[in-house]
């Protein structure tokens, strides 16, 4: 019989996630909206300034999405665990480490990316300039992959626990801080005129490390919890 | 060849066996007895490598099957108590990835070829939450016709199957023995293979 | 004459010989204290322009250190009970975090004691704090990562590997840390304007010194709990004299 690259393997992963995805569409539109509610609930608690609501937005936008893809973050792996096709995927002959990076890549997908898309809409109500929703995009599309790869770790070791959810956030956002501040810092830097690539490059170079390690960390995590 | 030798196993606090030494050769079937609780589906889950021993070895071709992992996964097909189906998924979808997660490019046609002998003609393309119990395990099992792997550990493989089903299963066991493979099995049912004499492990 | 150390790696032979090292620790350990808090409040002159209230430096700064010492002592035993599957190295582990986070809180609420009078304010977000607090998190995610897992063995695995990806990960918090609290220019006032006093550098040091003696003495006490709990159902424990 034929056997199957890694490469796909990879894109075999992502496609059946995100088909799953598809036909389950009530979770992603939750996500999204959570993000949407979070960021529009700011102003109604701190009031309508416009100058106060410019200066916090890269900061709420960026918070809601590091909660949004937490609450996300807890179905990662656990449908799988609870059917049996994640015991399947530890005896994957060829690479489980593949096969995760293909998981955080759906979930990224599914997650990640429509809140990036989302943003522009979000960053009129708190009246950002153009070029401050733009570094905010770069930003997030390079973060929040980041979020859903350490993310995977969380997901991974509180995999099957009571109130795993909470659990999974304790763990995983003090993580996430760094993605945060550099993710924030652009924002910061283009609306005082400054340079925004060393904030970008960093947060570029985090993203190169998540995806070198996080896959591998992630596998192991898996084995531990399914012992 | 498989080979188990003094192989140790807790649960908690609790020690499930010990001492426990057998080997199993190619063309040979061993069905795991024992009690509710006994360690029966905590055995088949360490030789898979999803439990570490406490104690002993397990050892594939004389290799520990810890150091070949992925190698030795690529002999193996597990089957446990829990079907791995989706069931937002069609039955062909699900036998299509499930090969694919094991390696395996696997055509449609013979895809479809394999879910009608298990009896799932027409049923091909439903998503198989419309499936009765019986109809999904039987979407589980249509892997072990698509597979080229020469260890088959089954955790209860018959559950929720008819008479039909279960005298099938044992044919296609009496096939894989045949070509030298080898099985490795629990059950509550009985299970017959022709021509074949089945081993059998008692856990207490 | 060589010592064999593997021999005290088996949690039998540990138990014994930590139950006659702790009141060595802990006996030096409350005598230095004592000393270090009679040189720190009595014997070192005031500060030029901090006045009475920079002596909580004294508790604020071997807390501190230790508090970042002991995570990376906690990872270290975790990434040995990982790697070799050593019992007596995750049990140590788990002993260690809940003296750290108390050292991580202690940390902090004197840092917030000093920063009143200093700063005007209880909590400031300067880089140093920011990143305490950040340590506390993560020792507290260690230790409920911990209770919440019922098997000892993957509760001891899951956590080791959280410890491990949390020591990766403290250099890169604490550097983006630094660097947000430059960008964001807040409190300016830094510990060493001028060069400590003599008195001063030896209340410091020998209250750092307590303080370690005070962590292995209690992580000692609490991995003898976590042998006896552990191993319940063995024979060396039944014929413990304190057992029986």
């Amino acid at each position: 019989m034929k056997k199957l690259s890694l490469f796909a393997l990879l894109v075999l992963v992502v496609r059946r996630d995100l088909v799953l995805a598809m036909r389950r569409r009530a979770d992603v539109l939750t996500t999204l909206f959570f993000f949407v509610m979070v960021v529009s609930l700011f102003p109604l608690g701190v009031g309508p300034e416009m100058d106060m609501l410019r200066k916090m937005a890269p900061g709420v936008l960026w918070v809601a999405a590091l909660l949004a893809s937490m609450l996300s973050l807890g179905r990662l792996f656990s449908a799988d665990y609870l059917d049996g096709t994640l015991e399947q995927m530890l005896l994957a002959p060829q690479s489980l480490s593949v096969l995760v990076l293909g998981k955080m890549a759906s979930h990224w997908m599914v997650s990640g990316l429509p809140l990036v898309l989302m943003t522009p809409v979000l960053g009129l109500q708190f009246d950002m300039t153009v070029e401050g929703i733009g570094v905010l995009m770069l930003g997030l599309l390079l973060g929040t992959p980041i979020l859903s790869m350490v993310g995977a770790i969380g997901a991974a070791l509180t995999l099957g626990l009571r109130g795993g959810g909470v659990l999974l956030s304790l763990l995983v956002l003090p993580l996430c801080i760094p993605v945060l501040i550099f993710g924030t810092g652009a924002v910061q830097a283009v609306t005082s005129g400054l340079n925004v690539s060393a904030h970008l490059s960093l947060m570029g170079a985090l993203l190169v490390l998540a995806l070198a390690f996080t896959p591998w960390v992630t596998a192991q995590a898996l084995r531990i919890s399914m012992e | 060849m498989l080979e188990i030798s003094n192989l140790a196993c807790s649960r908690g606090d609790h020690r499930l066996f010990s001492g426990l030494s057998f080997s199993l050769y190619p063309g040979q079937i061993m069905q795991i007895q024992g009690a509710n609780g006994s360690g029966k589906t905590s055995l088949l889950r360490t030789l898979c490598g999803f439990i570490t021993p406490d104690e002993g070895k397990i050892a594939w071709c004389g290799e520990d099957v810890r150091t070949l992992a992925e190698d030795y996964y690529a002999q193996m097909m597990y089957l446990g108590h829990l079907n791995a189906i989706k069931d937002e998924l069609s039955a062909l979808e699900n036998l299509m990835i499930s090969a694919g997660m094991s390696g395996v490019q696997l055509s449609e046609s013979d895809a479809i070829l394999a879910l009608r002998r298990m009896g799932l003609k027409g049923r091909e393309r439903l998503p198989t939450k419309v499936l009765s119990q019986g109809q999904r395990r039987r979407v589980s099992l249509a892997r072990l016709l698509v597979s080229d792997a020469k260890l088959w550990i089954l955790d209860e493989p018959l559950a929720a199957l008819d008479v039909g089903a279960v005298a099938m299963i044992g044919d296609l066991i009496g096939e894989h023995l045949a070509q030298q493979g080898m099985v490795i099995f629990t059950t509550h049912q009985p299970l017959t293979v022709d021509g074949i004499e089945m081993r059998s492990l008692m856990l207490s | 004459m060589a010592i064999n150390w593997f021999k005290y790696s088996a949690p039998t032979t540990f138990y014994g010989l930590a139950g006659k090292l702790i009141p060595w620790f802990a006996i030096s350990s409350v005598i230095l204290c004592a000393i270090a808090l009679y040189i720190g409040f009595a014997v070192a002159p005031m500060d030029a322009t901090q006045g009475q209230f920079y002596r909580i430096i004294f508790i604020h700064v071997p807390t501190s250190i230790i508090s970042m010492f002991l995570y990376l002592v906690m990872a270290g035993y975790a990434a040995l009970g990982l790697i070799f599957n050593t019992r007596l190295s995750s049990m140590m582990a788990s002993a260690v975090a809940p003296t750290g986070a108390l050292f991580a809180f202690i940390s902090l609420w004197t840092g917030a004691l000093w920063g009143k009078p200093m700063w005007g304010a209880w909590w400031v977000w300067d880089a140093r704090l920011t990143s305490e607090l950040i340590l506390l998190f993560l020792y507290l995610g260690f230790i409920a990562l911990h209770a919440s897992i019922d098997d000892p063995r993957r509760a001891d695995r899951a956590a080791a590997l959280l410890a491990i990806v949390g020591s990766v990960n403290v250099p890169i918090i604490y550097f983006s840390v630094k660097w947000w609290n430059t960008l964001h220019q807040g409190s300016t006032i830094k510990y060493s304007g001028t060069s400590m006093h003599i008195a001063m550098q030896q209340a410091m040091f020998t209250m750092l010194v307590a303080c370690w003696l005070y962590a292995i003495a209690v992580t000692l006490m609490r991995v003898r709990s976590i042998i006896l709990e552990r191993e319940r159902h063995t024979k060396w424990i039944a014929q413990l004299a304190e057992v029986k």
